[in-house]
């Protein structure tokens, strides 16, 4: 039979994995529009992986990060010979971040971890009316 | 539960209500997990199951009423989890197990009035 207090593990684990998104895009934000002298230097966005972690015992399934990745489009390479990074050719290359795509990614991820906070608050209020059970 | 008649429906019902918490809230958490298949259990059909097999059934009689959910819309990464639909169920099963919660405490205050002769 399902043990009611891990809904807070599922719910919990669900909003740490979301919080590691948020944490990937503001790192992908923060670097938007840098340049760097070498394509193997110039920053990639990342992005988390994100796992079904399924409990047998139980019957639930939570949400776990497997790993972070760097995702999206090769830097892109701009001739800027007054960039004091530019190389021997003349040329830098631009951060590859979709500025647009990672704001998206960003209200997901929020809402995502708000419908989870709403599924723990709900959890805690009907566990706690079940305690004060013929009271 | 034929065992338990203090209590009649109630406790069997209270059982599959948390259970079917569980469920929703494991497809909310993965509503963004590519792949993920969302799960739901007939809740007429798990409390009709368990009353037949009694508590010592009950987690298998559960497990054989909870189904994958068949999507509204399939999504590109495999994931059926389709949120409007989750929270609405959530909504819906948490007011029921509170229903049943006050079905009980009513059940509850009855027997303690008789005990005390009042």
């Amino acid at each position: 039979m399902s043990n009611p207090m891990s809904i807070f593990d599922v719910a919990g684990r669900a909003m740490s994995a979301q919080l590691v998104r948020m944490n990937t895009t503001a790192s992908n934000l923060a670097n938007a529009g840098g340049v760097a002298t070498t394509q193997d230097d110039a920053y990639r966005s990342m992005k988390p992986v994100f796992r079904t972690q399924y409990d047998a015992a139980s019957g639930m399934a939570t949400v776990d990060v497997q790993k972070v990745v760097a995702a999206g489009a090769d830097p892109v390479k701009r001739h800027d010979p007054g960039n004091p990074l530019a190389n021997a050719d003349g040329d830098v290359f631009e951060n590859a971040v979709d500025e647009t795509r990672e704001l998206v990614d960003m209200m997901e991820a929020a809402r995502t971890y708000q419908n989870n906070v709403e599924v723990m608050q709900t959890a805690k209020s009907l566990i706690v009316d079940t305690l004060k059970l013929g009271r | 539960m034929a065992d338990n008649s203090l209590f009649g429906v109630h406790g069997a019902a209270l059982m599959v209500r948390s259970k079917r918490m569980g469920l929703l809230a494991s497809n909310i958490a993965n509503a963004s997990t590519p792949g993920y298949q969302a799960k739901d259990l007939d809740f007429s059909e798990a409390l009709a199951s368990v009353e037949r097999s009694g508590v010592a059934g009950a987690a298998h009689a559960i497990d054989d009423a909870t189904k994958y959910r068949v999507p509204l819309q399939a999504s590109m990464d495999g994931n059926t989890v389709d949120l409007s639909t989750e929270q609405t169920a959530f909504a819906e099963n948490a007011v029921a197990y509170q229903t049943t919660l006050s079905f009980l405490n009513g059940r509850i205050g009855t027997i303690t009035r008789a005990l005390k002769g009042e």
